[in-house]
């Protein structure tokens, strides 16, 4: 990790106002990435992945509210910044890409156009060169006959045609960050690999940090620097990739492994989770891993959750660590 | 081309409409009461003129013949002879229809440019002042009888304040229409040069046009702020935000340009309503167009022009689903490309 | 049951306004039922002498051209007014669902001539469809009932058609063809009882349409014929004197006819609330 990451997020909370009550979505969320890294969060549905990406983004819906925390990007924290800077930042300097891309893109657009509007948003360029630009841009999403794919609906393409589209899309400015929430979800394994490699060659050619939001440790695996692992909002563990694969020190991060198939594994080696993402209305315990956990004692009840340095850029959220 | 084709297929969709209204028109004419040779014939006729009359007419025919002679007659444009004012049915609709459209257009018009913005402003701030104002608005139009809203206006503007010119027609006593273009007075007046006339049109227009409006606004506003608050909540638009489009462009050429295909679907309908709530308004406003000639047919028991009205309206409406189609064509995509 | 009473009292709750409508139904109920009797005068007892004059202690909402008590005949044609609504749309939600529900579960033939009859009388403006079949078979107050039982007809043929089509291959409706049951039996016990709800949504927010419809058929000269006290030809009788500034004519039974609309288009909002929360706009 170089000495000033490129983003940090500090003591993120956020909280949503619904119906039924208050719920916790994040609750202290920190982590940081450097310039080119690749980092990799992961977690089950509901463990606070995306609502992070949107905090950072300021794409937070009306009933979502940040109590606290700051996310630091290039010295401006995203959370207190003016809508105005937020709009520049957006698509320039980072931009995201999101699953399902076929709902993702505007169905009565052209896909070259939508991918035009960013430049024209963005990049200072006259308009004949915007085109080119954009034709630039589908070459280098590798899709097939840019020319006429410029004019093409989503409705016309497949679903990794459009992810590659969204990609074109969120890069077409050389953002510094880019935020993938489960781009490969819905598209078939083929076409995945293909997305993922794409992205693993943006990142490497451009320098483009990346951070990749999945609940597939495997998709993470082979490809992230380092791994933040979520929990019903909270950060439970984070490591470099290796370190957190070969010896995790948190129960969930191991339980997730253990429920994660890998090449050679048996099938009857793969071992469910037990329990579900705890209900994060009103009052929570510290450790909100604690009903599911087979480790708990009192101890994990005495507030507050602790943070535990095991090795450097290594972090456990865990009283009873492995 | 391809929005050629689809005009072509929604033409050919528009053909069995077109006949099930004619074989309608004709079904209704067939149920008429009592026996129309002999009330054509008046009272003091003998039988032998009764039965006379009815051969003429061809009522003498099996109903199959007789639909043939119905439909030979449309298409010679033969809709009868009005009892009441002795002219053609066709030449009379011909003459009146401007008027009608010219309200009915005007109706829509500002409705549109009301609810609108009423329904995106409403959709963009929920739970705001614009949005209780629009529930209010919405709620109160569809609630309204479309002929009380026009006699509160007419107490109002006229009566009370004395804005309005009685609502009596197109024009005042002193005013002679305008030299006919489009048929539309203010239009008219406006291509003739003449600012005082068609300042004197538009204030007869106004009423009638607002009591119009007020009934075909409700419907959109609450289409456009459901379906503009569907869309602003779909992926597509977090894509657009998340790539840090202007908002403006975001809620423009993003949303509002998907969200008013529903409302453009909604417009057939809306017309519809617009079409018959014609009938109420031109009857309060004294408006010579088809509706109170149709009407004033009616009480007469001058059936013709009654069967000429009800089959101009279809026929009206029909083309006017066909132009949304094509409409709907040019914003969808999906729909043009597919067909 | 209680689980239904229960999300009731709720909906209720959370909707001050679906209660005033709710309170506002029963009022209106029961001013058809005792309408007559809490009329102060005879609604049809004209007194010259007493014509046109304004609201008074006497005359709460006035009297009109020939000198009748505007109150009693507002009160006396609730009946009237909601009868005709009632009676149009229950006739052509019977006939309506009826034969949407056959279309949507045999399909073939009865599907196609269904849609085509319903697509024809979509194929008119309603209201003129409407006036054409009261000036077809006679201008008679049934008449009036008919033609708003028709042109109301496509919205529940169209919706019974479309949910007994979801639920036509549903696992349940399998379960009672494979138990041996015949096609009629299972449309009518199994499938269309499922289709009620949103039915009736439907049907709530159709009255108000409807009442608005027969009192313009009405406001026109069309069905109900004077001194019968009705809403719709009391606005009428009232349009005359607008100009003159005789206002209490007309707006009293206006503002009766906008209320009853009002009223059931909040309750059918709150109705489609109680059944079916992920609707709301």
């Amino acid at each position: 990790m170089s000495a000033v990451p490129l983003m940090s997020v500090e003591d993120l909370s956020v909280e949503f106002r619904t119906r039924h009550g208050v719920v916790r979505a994040l609750e202290r969320v920190g982590f940081s990435i450097a310039r080119g890294e690749t980092v990799g969060i992961v977690g089950e549905s509901g463990s606070g992945k995306s609502v992070t990406a949107f905090t950072v983004l300021g794409l937070l819906p009306p009933a979502g509210r940040v109590t606290s925390g700051r996310a630091v990007f290039g010295g401006l924290d995203l959370l207190t910044a003016s809508a105005g800077q937020l709009l520049e930042y957006r698509g320039r300097e980072l931009s995201m890409i999101f699953q399902s891309p076929r709902t993702a893109l505007n169905p009565i657009r052209p896909v070259g156009k939508q991918i035009a509007d960013v430049l024209e948003r963005h990049a200072n360029l006259p308009r004949a060169r915007r085109r080119d630009r954009v034709l630039e841009l589908l070459a280098r999403v590798q899709i097939p006959d840019p020319e006429r794919r410029y004019h093409a609906y989503p409705f016309e393409l497949s679903g990794g045609m459009c992810q590659r589209v969204m990609i074109a899309l969120a890069v077409a400015c050389s953002p510094a960050l880019l935020i993938a929430d489960e781009p490969t979800t819905g598209l078939d394994v083929t076409t995945q690999a293909g997305i993922l490699d794409l992205l693993g060659d943006l990142s490497r050619t451009a320098g483009m940090a990346t951070i990749m939001i999945t609940h597939d440790l495997a998709v993470v695996a082979e490809r992230c620097d380092r791994i933040v692992v979520m929990h019903a909002g909270h950060v439970v563990e984070q490591a470099p990739a290796r370190t957190l694969f070969a010896r995790p020190r948190h129960p969930y991060t191991a339980r997730l492994l253990a429920s994660t198939p890998r090449a050679g594994a048996k099938l009857a080696d793969l071992t469910p989770i037990p329990g579900a993402v705890p209900d994060l209305r009103g009052e929570t315990t510290p450790c909100r891993y604690r009903t599911r956990c087979e480790r708990a004692a009192a101890v994990c009840d005495r507030p507050p959750l602790p943070r535990e340095v095991v090795a450097p850029g290594h972090v456990v959220a865990c009283a009873r660590p492995l | 081309m391809a929005l050629l084709r689809l005009a072509g297929r929604r033409l050919a969709l528009a053909v069995p409409g077109l006949l099930g209204v004619i074989v309608v028109t004709f079904l209704l004419n067939r149920a008429l009461p009592g026996d129309p040779a002999a009330f054509f014939a008046g009272p003091a006729a003998t039988r032998q003129a009764i039965e006379e009359i009815r051969a003429r007419l061809g009522l003498d025919k099996s109903v199959p013949e007789q639909f043939v002679y119905y439909v030979r007659d449309l298409a010679r444009g033969d809709l009868g002879t009005s009892l009441t004012t002795g002219q053609p049915v066709l030449r009379d609709l011909a003459t009146r229809l401007p008027a009608s459209l010219e309200l009915t257009l005007a109706g829509l018009a500002l409705a549109v440019t009301v609810a609108l913005p009423l329904g995106v402003l409403s959709a963009t701030r929920p739970g705001s002042w614009v949005d209780h104002l629009a529930r209010v608005v919405t709620t109160a139009g569809v609630s309204l009888p479309i002929f009380f809203t026009g006699l509160l206006l007419v107490y109002v503007f006229y009566f009370l304040l004395g804005w309005a010119p009685a609502p009596l027609g197109r024009l005042d006593a002193f005013s002679t229409a305008p030299r006919q273009v489009t048929g539309f007075f203010v239009v008219d007046a406006v291509l003739a040069h003449d600012g005082a006339l068609a300042w004197a049109a538009l204030r007869q227009l106004a009423l009638p046009a607002v009591t119009l409006g007020l009934f075909a606004m409700a419907p959109i506003a609450r289409m456009t702020r459901a379906s503009m608050l569907g869309v602003l909540g779909s992926e597509f638009i977090r894509t657009a935000r998340a790539a840090g489009l202007a908002p403006r462009t975001v809620l423009v050429t993003y949303a509002l340009r998907n969200a008013l295909l529903p409302v453009i679907t909604l417009l057939g309908m809306v017309f519809s309503f617009l079409l018959g709530a014609n009938v109420l308004v031109e009857k309060v406003f004294a408006w010579p167009g088809v509706g109170s000639y149709a009407l004033e047919a009616l009480i007469a028991s001058d059936y013709a022009p009654v069967q000429g009205f009800v089959l101009l309206m279809a026929t009206l409406y029909v083309f006017l689903n066909l132009t949304i189609d094509i409409v709907y064509g040019l914003v969808d995509p999906r729909v043009r490309i597919e067909a | 049951m209680s689980a239904l009473l229960r999300h009731g009292r709720y909906v209720l709750g959370e909707n001050p306004v679906t209660a005033v409508a709710f309170g506002l139904f029963v009022v209106l109920i029961l001013l058809a039922l005792v309408g007559p009797s809490l009329a102060p005068h005879d609604p049809l007892a004209s007194d010259t002498a007493r014509k046109l004059e304004p609201p008074s202690a006497r005359y709460w909402f006035g009297t009109d051209q020939v000198g009748r008590d505007i109150l009693s005949r507002v009160l006396v044609a609730t009946r009237l007014d909601l009868a005709i609504s009632l009676s149009a749309v229950t006739l052509s939600f019977v006939v309506g669902s009826g034969l949407g529900a056959s279309a949507g579960f045999f399909g073939g033939w009865t599907d196609r001539i269904v849609t085509r009859v319903t697509d024809t009388i979509m194929a008119f403006p309603l209201f003129v469809l409407a006036m054409a079949i009261v000036a077809a078979l006679g201008n008679t107050l049934a008449n009036i009932v008919y033609a708003t039982a028709i042109i109301n007809l496509p919205f529940y043929a169209r919706m019974a058609r479309a949910e007994v089509n979801v639920r036509r291959e549903a696992g349940f409706v399998e379960a009672a063809r494979l138990s041996g049951n015949g096609s009629a039996r299972i449309l009518t016990v199994h499938v269309f009882p499922n289709c009620l709800p949103p039915m009736m949504v439907q049907a709530s927010l159709n009255l108000g349409w409807a009442i608005l419809n027969a009192a313009g058929l009405s406001f026109i000269g069309l069905g109900v014929r004077p001194p019968t006290p009705e809403w719709g030809i009391m606005v009428a009788e009232g349009a005359a004197f607008i100009v003159s500034g005789e206002w209490w004519i007309a707006l009293f039974p206006g503002l009766a006819l906008m209320l009853a609309v009002f009223c059931f288009n909040l309750l059918g909002d709150g109705l489609r609330d109680l059944i079916d929360p992920r609707r709301r706009t």
